[in-house]
Order: C-alpha cells, then structure tokens, then sequence
C-alpha cells in the first residue's frame, strides 16, 4: 500500500465518521479536533474505523498521532511496516 | 382507525417538510415502525409511528410542508374498514370532531393548529422530490432547468445536467439543516425557556482523577471498539443520580412537575457549522456503562448522517452537555424546555487539589445543574451534586 493509498483510505474514512465534512477541503495539516471539529465520539469512532481497515493498534496515547492527515498516513504507514 | 400525523419534535417546532415515505398503502406497521422522513429545523428526522396496523391511505405528499398535528397517514386497526369519503389528498382539511368518523384513538396527536394547513414546497416547475432534493444541495434554481420528464417535470437527472455535475457523483449524504433554521429554532426553544422557566443554579467542581485512571487502564485492554469515554461515565452517574433525586426528572407542564419512571437522558451533540441537537439514551439508569456508551455512539453517527428518529428527540427528561477537552471549565445551561434540568459539565482540568494532608495535581471537573425552582430547590439540587460526585469516586460501580 502506497502513502498515497494510506491518504486516501483515511480521508475516506474520516468522511464516512463525519459524512459533512467535503474531503476536497481537507488540508494535510488540518487537525481533525480543532479544524473539522470532530468531538471525542467522532475521533473514537474514527480510530476504531482505521484499527478495522488497516488492521494496526491504535493506543489512546497515539490519538494525537492521527491529527492530522499527514502525520496519520505517516503513523499508519510505520505500524503496517 | 387512527389518523398518523405530524408529530412535534421538540418544543421549538412547528412545521416540517414530508421528504420521503418509507411506506404504502397496504403496508403493515407496528409500534415503533420507521414510516417516513421528515425534514425540520433540526434536520432530517425518522418519524416512527405508535399504533400498529395496515396504512390505508397516504393523505401528505413528499414535498409539502405542514404543521405539527396535521395529517399525514390513515392507519386502520385489525379488521377496521377504510372510512367511505377519503379525504381529498392535496388539501388536508384538518379533522373536525363533529365529522361522522369514529374518534381518533387515545393516543392521537392533538389536533391540528388552526393555521392554513400547506403549500407544497418548491411550488415553481413540476420536479420530482429526488431532483428537489438534489437541486437543493447543488443550489440549482429548477426554474431554470428544462425538465424532460413526464409532462416537462424536472427528473434528477435534469438537475445534476444543469448543474454541470456528472450524475456518476454519489450524492453526498448531508446533515440536511440549514443553519439560519437551526438558530431560529435554538432561538426559539432557549427564549421561551429563559422566559417561562425560573432556574437557578448549583455548581461543585470534583475530583475525577479516580475516574480517568480506571477508564485509562481499562480502555488500555481494549481494541477502540470496546473503549469507553468519559462521556459514558458522565451519563450514567447523571441517570443515576437523576433517579435517585426525582425531582429533577421529568418534564413541567404548566407549572406542574411530571415525573418519569425512566430516566432518558437528552445528549447535547454539537453539530458541526452550528448548532445541536440533544437526541435522548432512553432508560439510561437501567442501562450498562457499555449499553450507554454504544447508544451514545449511534446517537452521535446518526445526528452527524442526519438520521435521528422522533422517538428520541422528544423522549428527554433531563439533558447532558458536555463541554469536553478544549472547551471552558464551566457552564450554566439553559434547560431544554419542557424538561426541569440540565447538567452541564465543564472540561476537564489538571488542578492543585487537597487529597488527605497534602496537595497533588488531580483532573478535576465543574458540574453545573441548572434546575426548574418551580419544582425543585437547593437541597435537592446539592444532593443530586453530591450523587453524581460519590458515583463518579467509584467508577468500577457504574
């Protein structure tokens, strides 16, 4: 699976979560929290969509750590590697 | 027989546009059934009907707006004949009491109010709902598209033409409310609050470090699926002591408390571009912490697609907004009228706290229960405080 891959899985999923969001409109460091206004049911609804779809452990610890576009297809990268 | 109408959801509305049936005449429904959408201030909204038997006649049609209480639906009862004189489809006479039809059942909706009953929306070009639809989220004027359906009526894939969208794009599901109508009915609703309900206001910041910890270490075991929020916790310690102090459940009726058995806990969801809803967990004080947490997450899912059900936007007795990480650390909320309370939760905080004979940083929280003094006072405001706090000092018992 190419970054690409990994970038356009994670938009699809962040727009499945939060279906008003316009992905055309998602910076790579918009933050999912403070610009999409995704609340904490949002987020862990959005963290247990990408633990099922890629498969990888997503510690509460690590949230911080999929914030963003760019530094999410950079963690789920390195977890799939 | 029972005429099926326009229910009211919530205190603040007063009309709502008919989007789709998801029934027929001939159709079966049972207590509880999801027989249509309709679109209102608060977004679209699955209306479930509460009597069973086989839908007769569909007397609204997509696209018209009409008011709380006017007739949508008539639902025969077993073995129940259809009424001789349907009444006409497009007009909607409301229900006149000396009409020689057997009287509405006990459950019915009140009358309609005496105000013109409706207009189709949209009135302009022939067009289908879809293409009304499709034409509203693409900010297409159906006046201006040819319409190459039956009779010159404008089909969706006219819409989708005109728009230079190639109709391959899925259409996008949206929340389906318009901002200015959202704050019109949030205007509404917390203007008649602050002017018919007398609250008063009873706050304690508490201890929460116990609480986080145990969530933490347990949520630690857990794939995301199986995790809690603090949230959850919040909920349930609310039902709980919500049903332990009664006066603060329920809803007011001219001046007078009515008490509920259950405790159906409204959740404030904010909604993204503005706006909440406050959809309800019903019989939240005999739910799990776990049973809580998955009805909150559908609850949030289903107002985020635009997919909440009547049922649980009226069912509230006492409503829950939490402000959450980031947000300010208190807040003295408005009740959603016709309830008696509501428990505003500040964000959470890492403050110097006095534990036993020393100080240490704790995660605490400011708790605000705004109270109706019509029919509850400060005694029974603290005490409901004072649950909530020893509940959440013991999560593992939630």
């Amino acid at each position: 699976m190419t970054k690409d891959d990994i970038r356009s899985a994670y938009l699809e999923e962040l727009v499945r979560i939060a279906p008003d969001i316009d992905p055309g409109s998602v910076g790579d460091d918009d933050h999912i929290q403070d610009d999409l206004e995704l609340d904490s049911m949002d987020i862990l609804n959005f963290v247990t969509a990408l633990h099922e779809r890629f498969g990888i452990d997503i510690p509460e610890a690590d949230y911080p750590r999929i914030a963003t576009i760019r530094l999410g297809t950079a963690l789920i990268a390195e977890r799939m590697a | 027989m029972g005429v099926f109408a326009m229910p009211s959801l919530g205190a603040d509305m007063e009309a709502g546009t008919l989007t789709e049936w998801l029934v027929k005449p001939g159709d079966r429904v049972a207590r509880g059934d999801i027989v249509a959408v309709v679109e209102t201030q608060k977004g679209a909204i699955e209306i479930e009907i509460f009597e069973e038997g086989t839908v007769s006649e569909l007397t609204a049609e997509i696209g018209q707006k009409l008011p709380v209480g006017a007739p949508l639906a008539v639902v025969l009862g077993e073995g129940e004949a259809p009424p001789q004189a349907a009444p006409p489809s497009d007009s909607v006479p409301p229900p006149v009491a000396t009409e020689p039809v057997p009287a509405p059942a006990a459950e019915a909706p009140p009358p309609p109010q005496p105000e013109p009953a409706s207009r189709a929306a949209g009135s302009g070009p022939a067009a289908s709902p879809a293409a009304r639809v499709r034409a509203r989220e693409l900010g297409v004027d159906l006046s201006g598209v040819t319409g190459s359906g039956p009779g010159g009526a404008v089909t969706l894939a006219d819409v989708e033409g005109a728009s230079g969208r190639s109709p391959s794009v899925p259409p996008t599901r949206k929340a389906g409310f318009s901002t200015d109508e959202m704050r019109k009915a949030i205007a509404a609703a917390m203007a008649r609050s602050k002017q018919t309900i007398p609250h008063f206001y009873v706050s304690e910041t508490i201890d929460i470090q116990t609480a986080t910890d145990w969530l933490a270490s347990r949520n630690a075991e857990r794939p995301p699926s199986g995790r809690l929020l603090l949230g959850a916790l919040f909920v349930r310690a609310v039902a709980l002591a919500a049903s332990r102090v009664p006066v603060t459940n329920g809803t007011c009726v001219d001046g007078v408390h009515q008490p509920e058995g259950t405790v159906n806990v409204g959740v404030a969801i904010a909604l993204r571009g503005g706006g909440l809803v406050a959809p309800a967990v019903v019989g939240a004080e005999g739910l799990s912490l776990e049973e809580i947490m998955s009805g909150m997450r559908d609850l949030v899912s289903r107002a985020r697609a635009g997919r909440l059900r009547s049922s649980e936007m009226t069912a509230g007795t006492i409503t829950v907004s939490s402000l959450g990480e980031g947000g300010a650390e208190a807040m003295s909320g408005v009740i959603f009228p016709p309830q008696v309370a509501l428990v505003g939760i500040g964000s959470p905080r890492t403050r110097p706290w006095v534990v036993g004979d020393g100080i240490s940083p704790r995660t605490v929280v400011t708790v605000t229960l705004s109270v109706d003094h019509r029919v509850c006072d400060g005694r029974q405001a603290a005490a409901f405080l004072q649950h909530f706090a020893t509940l959440l000092s013991a999560p593992e018992t939630l």
